[in-house]
């Protein structure tokens, strides 16, 4: 299963990124767990400096927007 | 080019409504039709332009260029980036530890974040629509040099010693170099028109109906309220006046929007310039909301300096571009 993080500081996009990348996985029979991260120290740690940002184990994938529907395919597979 | 939005708005109110343009409801409806046309025309324009421009310019590059440059020049540049580079006020932490990461001094960050809010692209453009370009310029620079002296007076108090243990452990180790790094793509057109789309529709949706309240709240005060009300019942430019305006500001955060159409209508009414401005920047950049999540790096102490730094400039501000446009 494929561990995802929502980096963000609780802003609206951040909720919408979330949502959209499990009914992506969902839609494609992915078995993911989506889990949103407020924290200050993970943002740091990954240098992310606009939010929402997208962890895919571990990895930097995306960051400083709501991703489009391709692009989370794309990273979901 | 927007005198197009007064030709409409008498040939509506005039024409159309046959209302007279002496009568009271009439200066209202008149002033409420040329402001909400040319505001939204502005704004749907303007946006998307600047969006559009946007999508190339992003952060980690004005964070390399800050981290390289010297550090007088750089509380310039932080205010100049913070001016030119719109950025959601939920990005102001992630923007904050990682410029601190690579070793920027706090007050040249801070240089950025404080011009950031003040200066922003829907308040600067509105100003522009409604109050003129002089005012917008002063507006502009009085944001900028907030900024710059804030961020220098930041330095100067060692600001650094008050942020969280972990943000200043980042910032002695300026771990730039072990930060992950996007690779940035070239947008193609079709990408930027998709982020400058997006960012126009999210704006509207947020600002639209404060459109609609503070130029109907202009609209009433300008048709109802008689010419020159202030000067004649609050004296000119009053030493407590501006510290009030400041505070009352505070809480009307976020709605910049419907705040600008109502200073057009004050300064018609004969507040005073200074007064009105420091309303202004106080209703666009000092907000509680976003000043409890920068909690998050900075300890209360150095949050209360910056908020008390923030209102005593707009409240000095105010005064001074009182006692100079007072002839």
């Amino acid at each position: 299963m494929k561990e995802i993080k929502v980096l963000g500081i609780g802003c609206a996009k951040c909720i919408k990124t979330a949502e959209l990348i499990q009914a992506v996985a969902n839609n494609c029979g992915i078995q993911v767990h989506v889990v949103k991260d407020a924290s200050p120290e993970v943002i740091l740690k990954h240098g992310v400096m606009s939010t929402p940002a997208v962890i895919v184990d571990n990895q930097l994938m995306h960051s400083g927007s709501i991703p489009d529907i391709k692009k989370i395919e794309k990273f979901l597979n | 080019m927007l005198s197009i939005f007064t030709q409409l708005a008498n040939w509506l109110t005039y024409s159309l409504f046959s209302l007279d343009s002496n009568s009271r409801l009439g200066q209202a409806v008149h002033f409420f039709i040329e402001d909400t046309t040319k505001i939204f025309f502005l704004i749907v324009l303007m946006i998307y332009v600047i969006a559009l421009i946007r999508a190339s310019l992003n952060i980690e590059r004005v964070r390399d260029y800050l981290a390289k440059n010297n550090k007088f020049f750089g509380y310039l540049m932080g205010s100049t980036f913070g001016a030119i580079t719109p950025f959601c006020s939920c990005s102001s932490i992630p923007v904050f530890l990682g410029f601190t990461s690579a070793g920027i001094p706090v007050g040249i960050t801070m240089s950025f974040l404080l011009t950031s809010p003040i200066i922003n692209e829907v308040a600067v453009l509105m100003l522009l629509g409604l109050v003129g370009w002089e005012i917008t310029i002063i507006y502009v620079l009085v944001g900028m040099s907030i900024g710059i002296v804030g961020g220098v007076f930041l330095d100067f108090i060692r600001a650094e010693k008050l942020l969280q243990p972990f943000a200043l452990k980042a910032y002695q180790a300026a771990a730039f170099s072990n930060a992950e790094h996007i690779i940035s793509t070239k947008l193609s057109f079709k990408e930027r028109h998709d982020f400058a789309k997006v960012e126009l529709l999210d704006i509207l949706s947020r600002i639209w109906k404060w459109v609609f309240i503070g130029v109907g709240l202009g609209a009433a005060l300008h048709g109802f309220l008689p010419d020159l009300w202030f000067e004649e019942n609050l004296g000119h430019g009053q030493w407590w006046s501006v510290p009030m305006a400041v505070l009352a500001g505070i809480p009307l955060y976020s709605n910049a929007t419907g705040v600008i159409p109502i200073m057009e209508s004050l300064i018609v009414k004969g507040l005073p310039l200074g007064t009105t401005l420091a309303f202004c920047m106080s209703t666009v950049a000092a907000s509680f909301p976003e000043f409890i999540l920068l909690k998050q790096v900075m300890t209360w102490k150095l949050l209360a300096i910056i908020f008390t730094l923030l209102l005593l400039s707009f409240t000095l501000v105010g005064w001074l571009l009182n006692i100079i446009y007072v002839v």
